[in-house]
């Protein structure tokens, strides 16, 4: 079975692609390139083609399917019939799937549940990732405040966080909100200019 | 506590009454708490409604009928109980191409280009290198505007021109690559492609069909019927946002808030072009107005018109090859629900048309109508070629066209 894998996202692509490799007697291509994507397609001749749902190219490509219906192989959105939830959960996954009329049910969703599970797996990356990211921008806002209040009021480092800490905990607060209080309250009075 | 409605949109201007309705506290003030969910493809926007990621979304006219009636995907009847605006779309060609069509300076008169166009088309159908144009979707106004047109100067739609799908964003792109010679797409991204100097905007859709429905309120019709309060609820504050949308006094606040990078992310300036009927039709030249360029809100423009919906399902029968089907027909027409849209405004203000249906194209001057409220005066209506469209014989519509 021949699959192209389309996403704007290479890392997304490369993260699918391992996720299918393991499958049987299945051909993979990934096409990360908006630029000449239907003739791409058109060349590759695939029995499924798996797209992330916010491609913006999916309205050209569902196009080429409705006029590729005079071919030999048309091709259509997966809609299992007998199972909607399929369709369902691939649409909250993220992915969507076409497939050449007349492929089995059962030879598609083994793959789909697959791309779905890994579609998961990177959207579980990503919020790692922004999670690590929001972690960064805290300490960096709490660093912000700890310099307001040592050139504020004179205090060296370890008191200035102490005053931060013990505030919180007073306050049934996070440092970090503390230190974002402080941060924009110095901005609003003038400081931060 | 508000109830939620979340809707799906696109990053066009005539998103403008969903966004305004939001940010002005229209839907507030009517109980709702708005959510909007912006996409970058109509079929991402339909996917997000048949799965329940939304409730209710922005969309092509056409697309809510050819979903009803299962064109690309299993069938999924939707309801329609506001139309979002009317026109708005413009046909930009490329410099080199809108030289051969039009005088440069100011927007052609459809006959003439159609008649230049057709000398063009031929040429190059012989040169072996068709001239193609780009739509934004194969079920949108655009598309069906632009065969209108063209099929009604003699140039043969598929065969004498390619007409292809191109996502909005990426037309000033497709211009310049030469992929298009010509796109029919709404705002800003016709404006786009002439502040880049790669396309000239030679006609706008509102000069082929005067009052052509372009985007609709679309629920899947379980969720309407669920939701049946707040959706007419919803229709209040849209009627609200599309009097203060056409407002000249407010057109710099709303073009700035569009402009949004949560929105339409785009330009302010280019955005009120738009909003305020005024066109720079190529790099560097004046703004030209040309009056109801959009339409939002005067002469009940948001009334979901059943003789509009038969319009758009002749329109498909034409260029799907689709055999005319009264079942199919009526089940197009059941699509649009003025009974919603009067429901939601009977006891307001706001004027309500005597009939649900109308003959689109048979308004030639200021055509005062009965109404079950208000007062409501018609104006010109009518399609390039004088064309009538009569809802009551849609095979005899379908038979007299090329």
């Amino acid at each position: 079975m021949r699959i192209a894998i389309v996403d704007e996202s290479a890392t997304r692509a490369a993260v699918i692609r391992e996720g299918l490799a393991a499958a049987d007697d299945c051909e993979l291509f990934v096409i990360t390139e908006r630029r000449g994507l239907v003739a791409q397609i058109s060349e590759i001749a695939p029995d499924i083609v798996l797209i992330d749902l916010g491609n913006p190219s999916r309205d050209v490509l569902e196009e080429f399917f409705a006029v590729s219906r005079a071919l030999a192989k048309p091709i259509a959105m997966f809609v299992d019939e007998s199972d909607d939830e399929a369709t369902a959960a691939s649409v909250d996954a993220g992915v969507s799937a076409y497939v050449v009329d007349g492929l089995a049910a059962h030879r598609i969703r083994p793959l789909l549940d697959l791309a779905v599970r890994r579609f998961h797996a990177f959207a579980r990356l990503q919020s790692d990732l922004a999670e690590a990211r929001g972690a960064l921008a805290e300490r960096q806002t709490v660093d912000k405040a700890k310099r307001i209040l040592m050139d504020s009021r004179g205090l060296p480092e370890p008191a200035a966080y102490k005053e931060m800490r013990d505030a919180a905990m007073k306050q049934g607060r996070r440092i970090a909100d503390i230190a974002e209080a402080i941060v924009t309250a110095h901005n609003l009075l003038g400081g931060g200019r | 506590m508000s109830a939620e409605l979340t809707i799906g949109f696109l990053p066009l201007v005539d998103a403008c009454l969903p966004i305004l309705a939001r940010e002005h506290g229209f839907a507030e003030e009517e109980g709702l708490s708005l959510r909007l969910v912006k996409d970058m493809s109509w079929a991402t926007v339909l996917d997000r409604l048949l799965y329940g990621h939304s409730d209710a979304a922005h969309m092509v006219a056409p697309l809510a009928i050819a979903t009803t009636l299962g064109r690309g995907r299993p069938a999924q009847p939707l309801s329609v109980p506001f139309v979002l605006g009317l026109n708005g779309n413009a046909i930009t060609m490329t410099p080199d191409l809108a030289a051969k069509v039009h005088a440069k300076g100011h927007l052609g008169d459809p006959t003439e280009v159609g008649a230049a166009l057709r000398t063009v088309a031929a040429e190059r159908r012989e040169a072996g290198r068709p001239l193609r144009f780009g739509v934004v979707h194969r079920y949108s106004s655009h598309n069906y505007m632009l065969r209108y047109w063209l099929a009604a100067c003699g140039v043969r739609p598929d065969s004498d021109v390619e007409i292809t799908t191109v996502a909005p964003p990426f037309c000033a792109d497709a211009l310049e690559a030469g992929e298009v010679d010509a796109i029919c797409v709404g705002e800003p991204w016709n404006s786009v492609a002439v502040e880049r100097g790669v396309g000239e905007i030679v006609l706008v859709t509102a000069q082929i069909w005067r009052r052509g429905v372009e985007k609709v309120l679309a629920l899947r019709e379980s969720v309407l019927e669920d939701r049946r309060g707040h959706v007419e609820s919803l229709v209040r504050a849209l009627r609200k946002a599309g009097q203060h949308f056409v407002d000249p006094e407010h057109w710099d606040a709303n073009a700035a808030i569009l402009a949004r990078p949560e929105y339409l992310d785009g330009n302010a300036d280019l955005i009120k072009h738009a909003i305020s009927d005024r066109l720079l039709l190529t790099r560097g030249g004046e703004l030209v107005h040309y009056p109801d360029f959009m339409f939002q809100y005067r002469e009940a423009a948001n009334f979901p018109w059943v003789s509009q919906a038969e319009w758009l399902y002749t329109q498909m029968v034409r260029w799907d090859g689709m055999a005319f089907d009264p079942l199919a027909a009526a089940k197009a027409a059941l699509t649009f629900r003025p009974d919603v849209y009067r429901s939601a405004l009977k006891g307001t203000g706001e004027p309500l048309p005597g009939a649900n249906s109308k003959v689109e194209g048979s308004v030639s001057g200021p055509l005062a109508v009965g109404t079950q409220q208000g007062n409501m005066t018609l104006t010109s209506d009518g399609f390039f070629d004088g064309g009538r469209f009569d809802p009551d014989d849609l095979a005899g519509y379908l038979a007299k066209r090329p």
